[in-house]
């Protein structure tokens, strides 16, 4: 029988690498000991060599192209072998094919983009029961996937961390696992819970609870996450919206939120740091030239982030506007799906809860989200010294660490601190 | 609660057992004058005499078969065999009478004896002493097999088996016998063909019986202290009837199965486990099933060698590491 030669793990980290170079071509003939081809890893470009002696009787992927650990990338016919073993394989041109469809899309694992890697596959894919059952479940393609199990195999924890494939929406209901059979799962915890008693509520998944799982979890099992915090005087901008408010108030217009000044107060900052306007895409990063702002809304049953699009192009009084209309629709369920898609940077204001500081979870595939803490009065050391007292407001950073680094998120917190403790500033 | 060995579980098992039904007759060779070979009769002859227990000539085929009479007719025999390994000149009487004597009657005659004694190898007692036949007597319908790891199993174990009205192998280990575990001084039972969750987990089931329960417990402590893994130890404790529920439990929670014996591997208890798991839970494993057995050779008689033909907690740890 012809012997398939698989992507070694050349390193132990390896978990895919790239044929930089075939030394071999078809119907050379191999020795043991021989080098085959040239594979590049995470960390070096090695020479692959023979384990058996025969003939390299097919090649499945390209030079340049990368696949992951234990995929069969050529066959070996060994001596005694009749042609019509190898011929009953795939024939080679087809899987060339579909390599280079696969081709065009990112190369490596895209997290927050909207498809993820498309690693080459050929033959049948190598994957354990529970993942095969989790996966036609989810309805994720396990072509899609690169598996992490020994040899290659994509297991469960590929799974349960690959976003479900766009264009094929999860099974019905009624074909998903029930909780009985253990079965997790988009964002059920691998853990089970403990069953539910006689006098527990079990509650069905609505849709928005499914989404806000499927991808918080994503957000946090693929995206590094870095926390930044600042606190900013809030005193000059509650003294400007009490100004505005009080005229408002005269020529009978909609009052300002403290959010409606920190959204403008973002956007200018965002207009001097650019780059944290961005998204991670696998083999680059994209830096958004619009700035459109997906703001927090908590509704009955979860919470929807309808966007404030172009926001640094609108006033005080436009932002103030659009989020009352948005959050009113959303609340009620009126929102079209291009007025809550398409944000690159989320604002979460929990300041009307009280809560003082906190830190909210990536909204992907966007790469930084503000979390904007209740304005309370305590205790401040003034530049002279004295304990004087003050207004003040927590404003917390999560960040995607592949697209902004500390020194980059500070330098966006500083800016937007500046803006807060001099608002005239962004009425410019 | 007291701590006591598996002898004297054992021990006790038999004194309860003997005080509470005076059909139960202890036989066997040294039984009784001497105190048994293994000194699990202990104090029993002195204490019952001579019609509770009996010693026996050096003729396992004989005085089984005499047990298997006297089953048919009422009493309730506990045979102590010195070794396991000397049941096989007596499998006629086992296998053929009572394995097959309910059957072949239409269910008007039954055989509650139990024959036990330990069936280990480790002991550097050369291959013919260290047999583990359980997987031999499980493949005979009509025979009941259990192999306690504890000395809390083999007590309550021991009175269901006594009481239980079909003929029960009851293989014991003489590694076992001073150990020590905390045994309740109130009467319980055990039933057979209820396993036990020796040790809660969520990532992988070593699945075992006898004393290679203790060394899965073993490899689950290393799994957890030095590479972050929560393994579950499954005892069977009953090997016929299975707990196929208990083992079908824990692998469609854990998602793996290592599965550990100290029986060779060829048609061993394991492989018709792995057989169940993979006919019942086939699409809740998230890896292949893999197996830790004897070495596949007679028991090795060199010490050095006859220590790594049995599974060690290292090779249950490799194993389990190869699929996590």
């Amino acid at each position: 029988m012809p012997l398939p030669i698989e992507m070694p793990k050349l390193s132990d980290t390896m978990t895919e690498g790239t044929l930089v170079k075939w030394r071999k071509k078809v119907g050379d003939p191999v020795e043991m000991g021989d080098v085959i081809a040239e594979i590049e890893t995470d960390k070096a470009t090695m020479e692959m060599e023979a384990f058996d002696d025969g003939t390299l009787a097919e090649i499945y992927i390209q030079e340049g192209e990368k696949v992951a650990v234990g995929q069969q990338i050529a066959l070996l016919a060994l001596a005694g072998d009749k042609p019509g073993d190898v011929a009953a394989k795939p024939s080679a041109p087809a899987p060339a094919k579909a390599a280079s469809a696969a081709k065009a899309a990112p190369a490596a694992p895209a997290a927050p983009a909207p498809e993820p890697a498309v690693p080459v596959s050929h033959g049948p894919v190598k994957a354990s029961p529970l993942a095969r059952k989790i996966a036609a479940a989810r309805g994720v393609d396990l072509t899609r996937i690169t598996g992490t199990g020994p040899g290659g195999r994509i297991i469960e924890r590929d799974i349960t961390s690959a976003p479900p494939s766009t264009g094929k929406p999860a099974a019905a209901p009624a074909k998903r696992p029930t909780p009985a059979t253990g079965a997790p799962a988009a964002a059920i915890p691998a853990i089970p819970p403990i069953p539910a008693g006689p006098n527990d509520r079990v509650i069905p998944l609505t849709g928005m609870r499914r989404v806000i799982a499927e991808r918080l979890v994503a957000s946090k099992s693929t995206i590094p996450h870095f926390y930044l915090q600042i606190e900013a005087d809030a005193e000059p901008l509650l003294k400007l919206r009490a100004e505005i408010n009080a005229t408002a108030e005269s020529s009978g217009r909609g009052k300002l939120t403290v959010n409606d000044l920190i959204l403008k107060a973002v956007a200018s900052a965002i207009a001097r740091v650019p780059k944290v306007n961005a998204a991670w895409a696998g083999d680059s990063v994209i830096e958004y030239a619009a700035v459109h702002l997906s703001v927090a809304v908590a509704v009955d049953d979860g919470l929807v982030t309808p966007v404030l699009r172009d926001a640094s192009s609108k006033s005080l009084r436009e932002i103030s506007e659009a989020v009352k209309d948005l959050a009113t629709r959303a609340r009620t369920k009126k929102l079209k799906p291009e007025e809550y898609q398409g944000g690159t940077f989320t604002v979460s204001n929990l300041g009307a809860y009280g809560i003082e500081s906190f830190f909210a979870i990536v909204n992907p595939p966007q790469s930084a989200i503000l979390s904007v803490g209740a304005a309370v009065k305590k205790p401040v050391v003034n530049a002279a010294g004295q304990i004087v007292p003050g207004q003040r407001i927590s404003i917390g950073l999560s960040c995607d660490h592949r697209v902004v680094d500390g020194a980059l998120g500070s330098q966006f917190l500083g800016e937007l601190r500046g803006f807060i403790e001099s608002p005239a500033l962004m009425l410019l | 609660m007291p701590l006591i060995t598996y002898r004297k579980a054992l021990n006790d098992a038999l004194a309860e057992e003997i005080l509470r039904d005076e059909n139960v007759v202890v036989m066997g060779e040294e039984v009784a004058e001497y105190n048994g070979a293994y000194k699990v009769t202990e104090g029993l002859w002195a204490r019952f005499g001579s019609k509770r227990i009996v010693d026996t000539p050096i003729s396992e085929a004989a005085f089984v078969g005499m047990a298997v009479g006297a089953s048919m007719l009422g009493i309730r025999p506990v045979v102590e065999l010195m070794f396991w390994s000397f049941a096989y000149v007596a499998f006629d009487q086992i296998i053929n009478n009572a394995g097959c004597v309910r059957y072949m009657s239409g269910g008007h005659i039954r055989c509650p004896m139990v024959i036990r004694g330990p069936a280990n190898g480790g002991t550097n007692v050369g291959a013919t002493h260290s047999h583990t036949p359980e997987n031999l007597l499980a493949n005979t319908p009509g025979l009941k097999v259990v192999s306690p790891a504890t000395a809390y199993d083999a007590k309550g174990l021991l009175k269901a088996a006594i009481r239980d009205n079909d003929p029960v192998m009851f293989m014991e280990n003489t590694l076992l016998y001073g150990e020590q575990w905390e045994v309740p001084e109130e009467e319980y039972l055990i039933p057979l063909g209820v396993a036990d969750v020796k040790r809660e987990g969520t990532d992988i089931s070593l699945i075992a019986h006898g004393r290679a329960v203790l060394t899965c417990l073993a490899a689950a402590e290393i799994l957890q202290a030095e590479h972050g893994i929560s393994a579950e130890v499954v005892d069977l404790r009953s090997i016929r009837p299975l707990d196929e529920e208990a083992i079908l439990a824990s692998v469609r929670k854990t998602h793996r199965a290592v599965l550990v014996e100290e029986n060779k591997p060829f048609c061993g208890v394991d492989a018709q486990i792995a057989s169940l798991i993979q006919e019942k839970a086939f699409d809740d494993l998230d890896a292949p099933i893999q197996r830790v057995s004897a070495l596949d050779s007679p028991a090795i008689y060199s010490p050095p060698l006859e220590k790594i033909q049995l599974p060690t907690p290292a090779r249950v740890v490799q194993k389990a590491l190869s699929i996590c």
